[in-house]
């Protein structure tokens, strides 16, 4: 990854994530050392239940830290307003969008609110940016639709498109292909590596899908109950840490088709 | 395909730059058909008054007949005013309500914020018989009924919001706010029971509700207190816009979502209280007119849709209130009776459409 410059936009620093009232603290996970930089695609995997959802929305802001430091650059997270945040992080959540009249361009407008003035006039960078993002992911001809009546898969394209409208330098997804059919994950990825690449963002994705995970990303984060093992693909099934995704002894890794096998 | 390009391009510059025409159009209307309105509003009453003498009335003339200028200017100009406030007001309160939770059946009404408003106002009448002294002056004048409404709309609004963040179902959220309107009419009931006959009469024909009792110093209060809400709302336009994503997604795009919450909670409090103060409860405006409103306008951006929702309800209540006068006549049925009439069969058949009802 030198060859694009490893500018890093995001680390952690012995972060602890979980929740906590007064009378608990659940720790889901702790001493959590992470890096994501520019021009990189990461996949966060792991078992159902491991904290994936936990740990993207600490990283975002969404819930706070149990302990540790994030840093956005070389600033503290603390130190954001939202607003500002915006304009570093966006995101894809799994949640739907509860159903209204909007349609796929003001959808993607939307991305636009944290550069724009107190009552959301777009000025002529933010229809710039809009119709490039509208252009990246493909949507122009679907502009005027309302969103209501999308596909899964082009309401998802939408969400993405949004957040890439937002032009920040991190965007996280949270399972952004669950509901589609193989054709439209395969597309996903695509575009998400394309953004990554192409475009010089750091992108975060957590997904179940192991295989189309080990063949795109260019880093994976493994989380086990213990720690969470981040290397390349290549190096986490070479080591056989790729295995750790499961208890049982039923299913493996096979090294060679790059596929999960059952014993 | 080149040309169609092109177009879709220029289309995209348009719809863009500038809200496309056929809403500045509608727009247009909704304001020419609020004039018509609230000029046969005025001109229609029990008494019959030439339109020639009502226009002299209303640029400042004298009219043939003195009483004819009494009433135009005392009694019917007022009552248009009224209408206009309230019919606009209960629109953008029902607006934000439905956008805030996010359910398209939310309105001041349908969650019990108007009954909470009603008990603020028996509290001050009812109980004011029951403790007696100097109480029952506070109950006698509008400025206090409108804090004791505002207060129990708060009120009632603010525990929704708390329920509706433990149960997120659409349906649990409408029967908590019916739950809370039977509360409110029970406790009503029990001070009803132990006030007097006069209070009581006092309490009755303020909730049939009424328009045509507002003298012009409480029509001053009133604006004031709706342009008061209407400061307040116009920072949330913005917010609103991204919470029809949800509040997380909000949060995403920067949004303070506790502040635009606080907002909406007190701007809508504020409207729906001084609305039930100085016109009683009045069902479905609320719910109905942003219905309609989307429904005419097919969008969802808050900047287009708050204007227009205020035009339309303002019209509706126009045309409830001039129907309720029973022009000619020297009877007024209660306009609560004319909105419910009008507006539950609508409601009804919104729910009945095969299209959903969205926000």
């Amino acid at each position: 990854m030198s060859e694009r410059g490893a500018h890093k936009v995001l680390t952690t620093k012995d972060l602890s994530i979980g929740y906590g009232s007064k009378k608990e603290i659940r720790v889901i996970a702790k001493h959590m050392d992470l890096t994501l930089n520019k021009g990189e695609l990461v996949c966060l995997v792991g078992k159902n239940g491991i904290g994936k959802s936990t740990l993207l929305r600490t990283l975002s802001k969404m819930q706070p830290r149990l302990d540790g430091n994030i840093f956005l650059e070389d600033k503290s997270i603390d130190l954001f307003s939202r607003n500002e945040l915006a304009k570093i992080i966006s995101l894809v959540l799994t949640e739907r969008i509860p159903s209204s009249n909007l349609t796929v361009y003001e959808l993607i407008a939307l991305g636009r609110q944290p550069y724009t003035n107190w009552i959301g006039k777009l000025l002529e960078e933010d229809l710039k940016q809009i119709k490039e993002a509208m252009a990246q992911s493909h949507l122009t001809e679907l502009m005027h639709e309302r969103c209501d009546k999308l596909s899964d898969g082009q309401l998802q394209r939408a969400m993405i498109c949004r957040a890439l409208a937002q032009n920040t330098d991190l965007i996280i997804l949270d399972e952004p292909t669950a509901h589609l059919d193989v054709q439209h994950k395969m597309e996903t990825f695509k575009l998400l590596k394309k953004i990554a690449h192409e475009l010089n963002r750091a992108i975060l994705i957590s997904t179940h899908e192991i295989q189309l995970a080990t063949q795109i990303a260019d880093e994976l984060w493994l989380m086990t109950e213990e720690k969470i093992i981040t290397g390349t693909p290549s190096a986490l099934i070479e080591s056989d840490q790729i295995n750790l995704l499961f208890d049982s002894d039923s299913m493996s890794f096979d090294k060679e088709t790059k596929q999960f096998i059952m014993k | 395909m080149i040309g169609l390009k092109i177009l879709t391009l220029n289309k995209f510059q348009d719809s863009i730059l500038n809200p496309n025409t056929s809403y500045k159009l509608s727009l247009l209307l909704l304001t020419l058909l609020l004039l018509l309105l609230f000029v046969v509003n005025v001109s229609l009453g029990s008494v019959d008054i030439p339109i020639k003498d009502v226009f002299k009335s209303l640029i400042g003339g004298e009219s043939l007949k003195d009483s004819w200028n009494y009433i135009i200017v005392h009694y019917r100009l007022p009552k248009a005013i009224t209408a206009v406030l309230v019919g606009s007001g209960l629109s953008i309160s029902g607006l934000l309500m439905q956008t805030l939770f996010r359910n398209p059946l939310a309105g001041p009404y349908v969650l019990g914020i108007s009954s909470g408003a009603s008990l603020g106002v028996a509290l001050l009448i009812l109980g004011s018989s029951i403790v007696g002294g100097s109480f029952t002056l506070l109950a006698q004048s509008q400025l206090f009924i409108s804090i004791a409404a505002s207060s129990g709309a708060f009120l009632v609004l603010f525990a929704v919001m708390v329920v509706s963040k433990q149960v997120k179902n659409t349906m649990s959220i409408l029967i908590i706010g019916l739950m809370f309107s039977s509360l409110t009419s029970a406790v009503i009931s029990v001070l009803a029971y132990f006030s007097s006959a006069e209070n009581l009469q006092q309490y009755l024909f303020w909730g049939f509700g009424s328009l045509g009792n507002l003298t012009w110093p409480e029509v001053l209060i009133f604006t004031c207190v709706y342009f008061l809400a209407a400061l307040l709302i116009l920072p949330v336009i913005k917010p609103l816009n991204s919470l029809l994503l949800g509040e997380n997604y909000a949060k995403s795009i920067g949004i303070n979502t506790k502040r635009t919450k606080n907002l909406v909670l007190i701007a809508t409090s504020l409207l729906t209280g001084v609305i039930t103060a100085f016109a009683g409860p009045i069902a479905f405006i609320g719910l109905a007119a942003p219905h309609m409103t989307k429904l005419i306008l097919n969008t969802s951006n808050h900047k287009l849709i708050m204007p227009a929702a205020a035009l339309l309800g303002a019209n509706i209540m126009l045309i409830s209130d001039t129907v309720a006068q029973l022009p000619n006549s020297e009877y007024t049925l209660p306009i609560n009776a004319i909105t419910t009439m009008f507006g539950a069969p609508i409601v009804i058949w919104l729910l009945l459409r095969k299209k959903k009802m969205v926000l």
